[in-house]
């Protein structure tokens, strides 16, 4: 149960760089209206980030040079985790056929 | 409502209740357990103590970042600079609370502060989704998603620092992919929403968006990547699709 001052003031930066984008935004729309082009281009975004967080995860980020790689058991188990989604339009169930579907491929391989 | 996103469908919505902000948050619960559990066991594993863990999972409460910050202390990283480093891995939740806002304006300063610095990917694709379906959210309900997210994820890292000798490898059970299935199924879910006449557009977009993503992925890190691609698609988007 320990920590330095210098621990304290780099939990408290982090803290403080995280909340800010975070809330500023709350804050910005109450005194600005967005204009419908703003508006038009946020509609966008749930697809758009949810796509990149997906291939985000698909990849294996490169480590000291090392090129970019394809995390093939993921890619292997995100197709029928995307029929799963796609037939029960559940949450859950796909999150769990995903990480049951991930043990065997793994367990297989 | 002022300010507010056009939704294209309207259903009845769901109470506006923390319980059922509860309800929709169980299916991330997964995710974030098994997450924030090999947090507190990277986390332990690399010297910081138990009060570190908790301060940093509930003051910070960013699942990346908080790995990063780890990476950051074991390889000597100057204070600013690890400080700038949270920064931009957390800029993106700029566009997060911005695209959620304007469902919020009803609501006093205090509640929209609580619920932006709650906010998270798992939460901001729930609330997405739900906006999209019901052209709404309502505080209480956003609230109950983010607390429980919140509370499950600091105590899931706790746990993790305490009792990480203990735990199996997350990565045997293939908990690891919770994250990405539901990013998946969320992706899905928000995809129903759409027009059929737009929805080849969409369709495009994702893979333009894809496509994107392994360019820049190759160039640099996979933070900046995904802001970058989502900015860039979302702006082809309102160009390409009316």
């Amino acid at each position: 149960m320990t920590t330095t001052s210098w621990m304290l003031g780099l939990i408290a930066g982090c803290c403080a760089v995280t909340i800010v984008p975070r809330v500023l935004p709350f804050l910005l729309v109450r005194s600005v209206k967005l204009p419908a082009a703003l508006l038009r281009w946020l509609s966008f975004i749930p697809v758009c980030i949810l796509t990149a967080l997906i291939v985000q995860g698909l990849l294996i980020q490169p480590e000291n040079g090392r090129r970019i790689a394809v995390n093939w058991p993921y890619v292997l188990v995100a197709a029928p985790t995307l029929l799963v989604a796609a037939k029960t339009k559940s949450l859950s169930a796909s999150v769990i056929v995903g990480v049951v579907l991930l043990a065997i491929v793994r367990w297989a391989m | 409502m002022n300010n507010h996103p056009a939704g294209e469908e309207r259903h009845t919505p769901a109470p506006n209740t923390i319980a059922q902000g509860f309800k929709d948050c169980a299916p991330t619960l997964l995710g974030y357990i098994s997450i924030g559990l090999a947090f507190g066991v990277v986390a332990a594993a690399s010297g910081l103590s138990f009060l570190e863990v908790t301060l940093l999972s509930w003051l910070v409460y960013a699942g990346s970042a908080q790995f990063i910050i780890c990476a950051l202390l074991v390889a000597g990283t100057p204070l600013l600079s690890i400080i700038l480093t949270t920064f931009i891995v957390n800029l993106r939740h700029l566009l997060l609370s911005l695209t959620l806002a304007p469902y919020f304006t009803r609501y006093s300063v205090g509640k929209n502060i609580g619920i932006g610095a709650l906010l998270t990917d798992e939460s901001f694709g729930i609330a997405a989704v739900k906006a999209s379906k019901e052209g709404r959210l309502g505080d209480r309900w956003m609230n109950g998603l983010n607390l429980t997210a919140y509370i499950s994820w600091g105590l899931s890292c706790m746990a993790g620092a305490l009792f990480g000798r203990w735990i199996a490898e997350p990565e045997i059970l293939g908990l690891d992919f919770a994250l990405v299935a539901m990013f998946i199924a969320l992706l899905v879910l928000q995809l129903r929403h759409i027009p059929a006449g737009k929805l080849r557009g969409y369709l495009l977009l994702i893979l333009l968006t894809a496509a994107l993503m392994v360019i820049f992925s190759s160039f640099m890190p996979a933070h900046t990547a995904v802001l970058l691609s989502t900015v860039i698609a979302a702006t082809v988007g309102t160009v390409t699709i009316r």
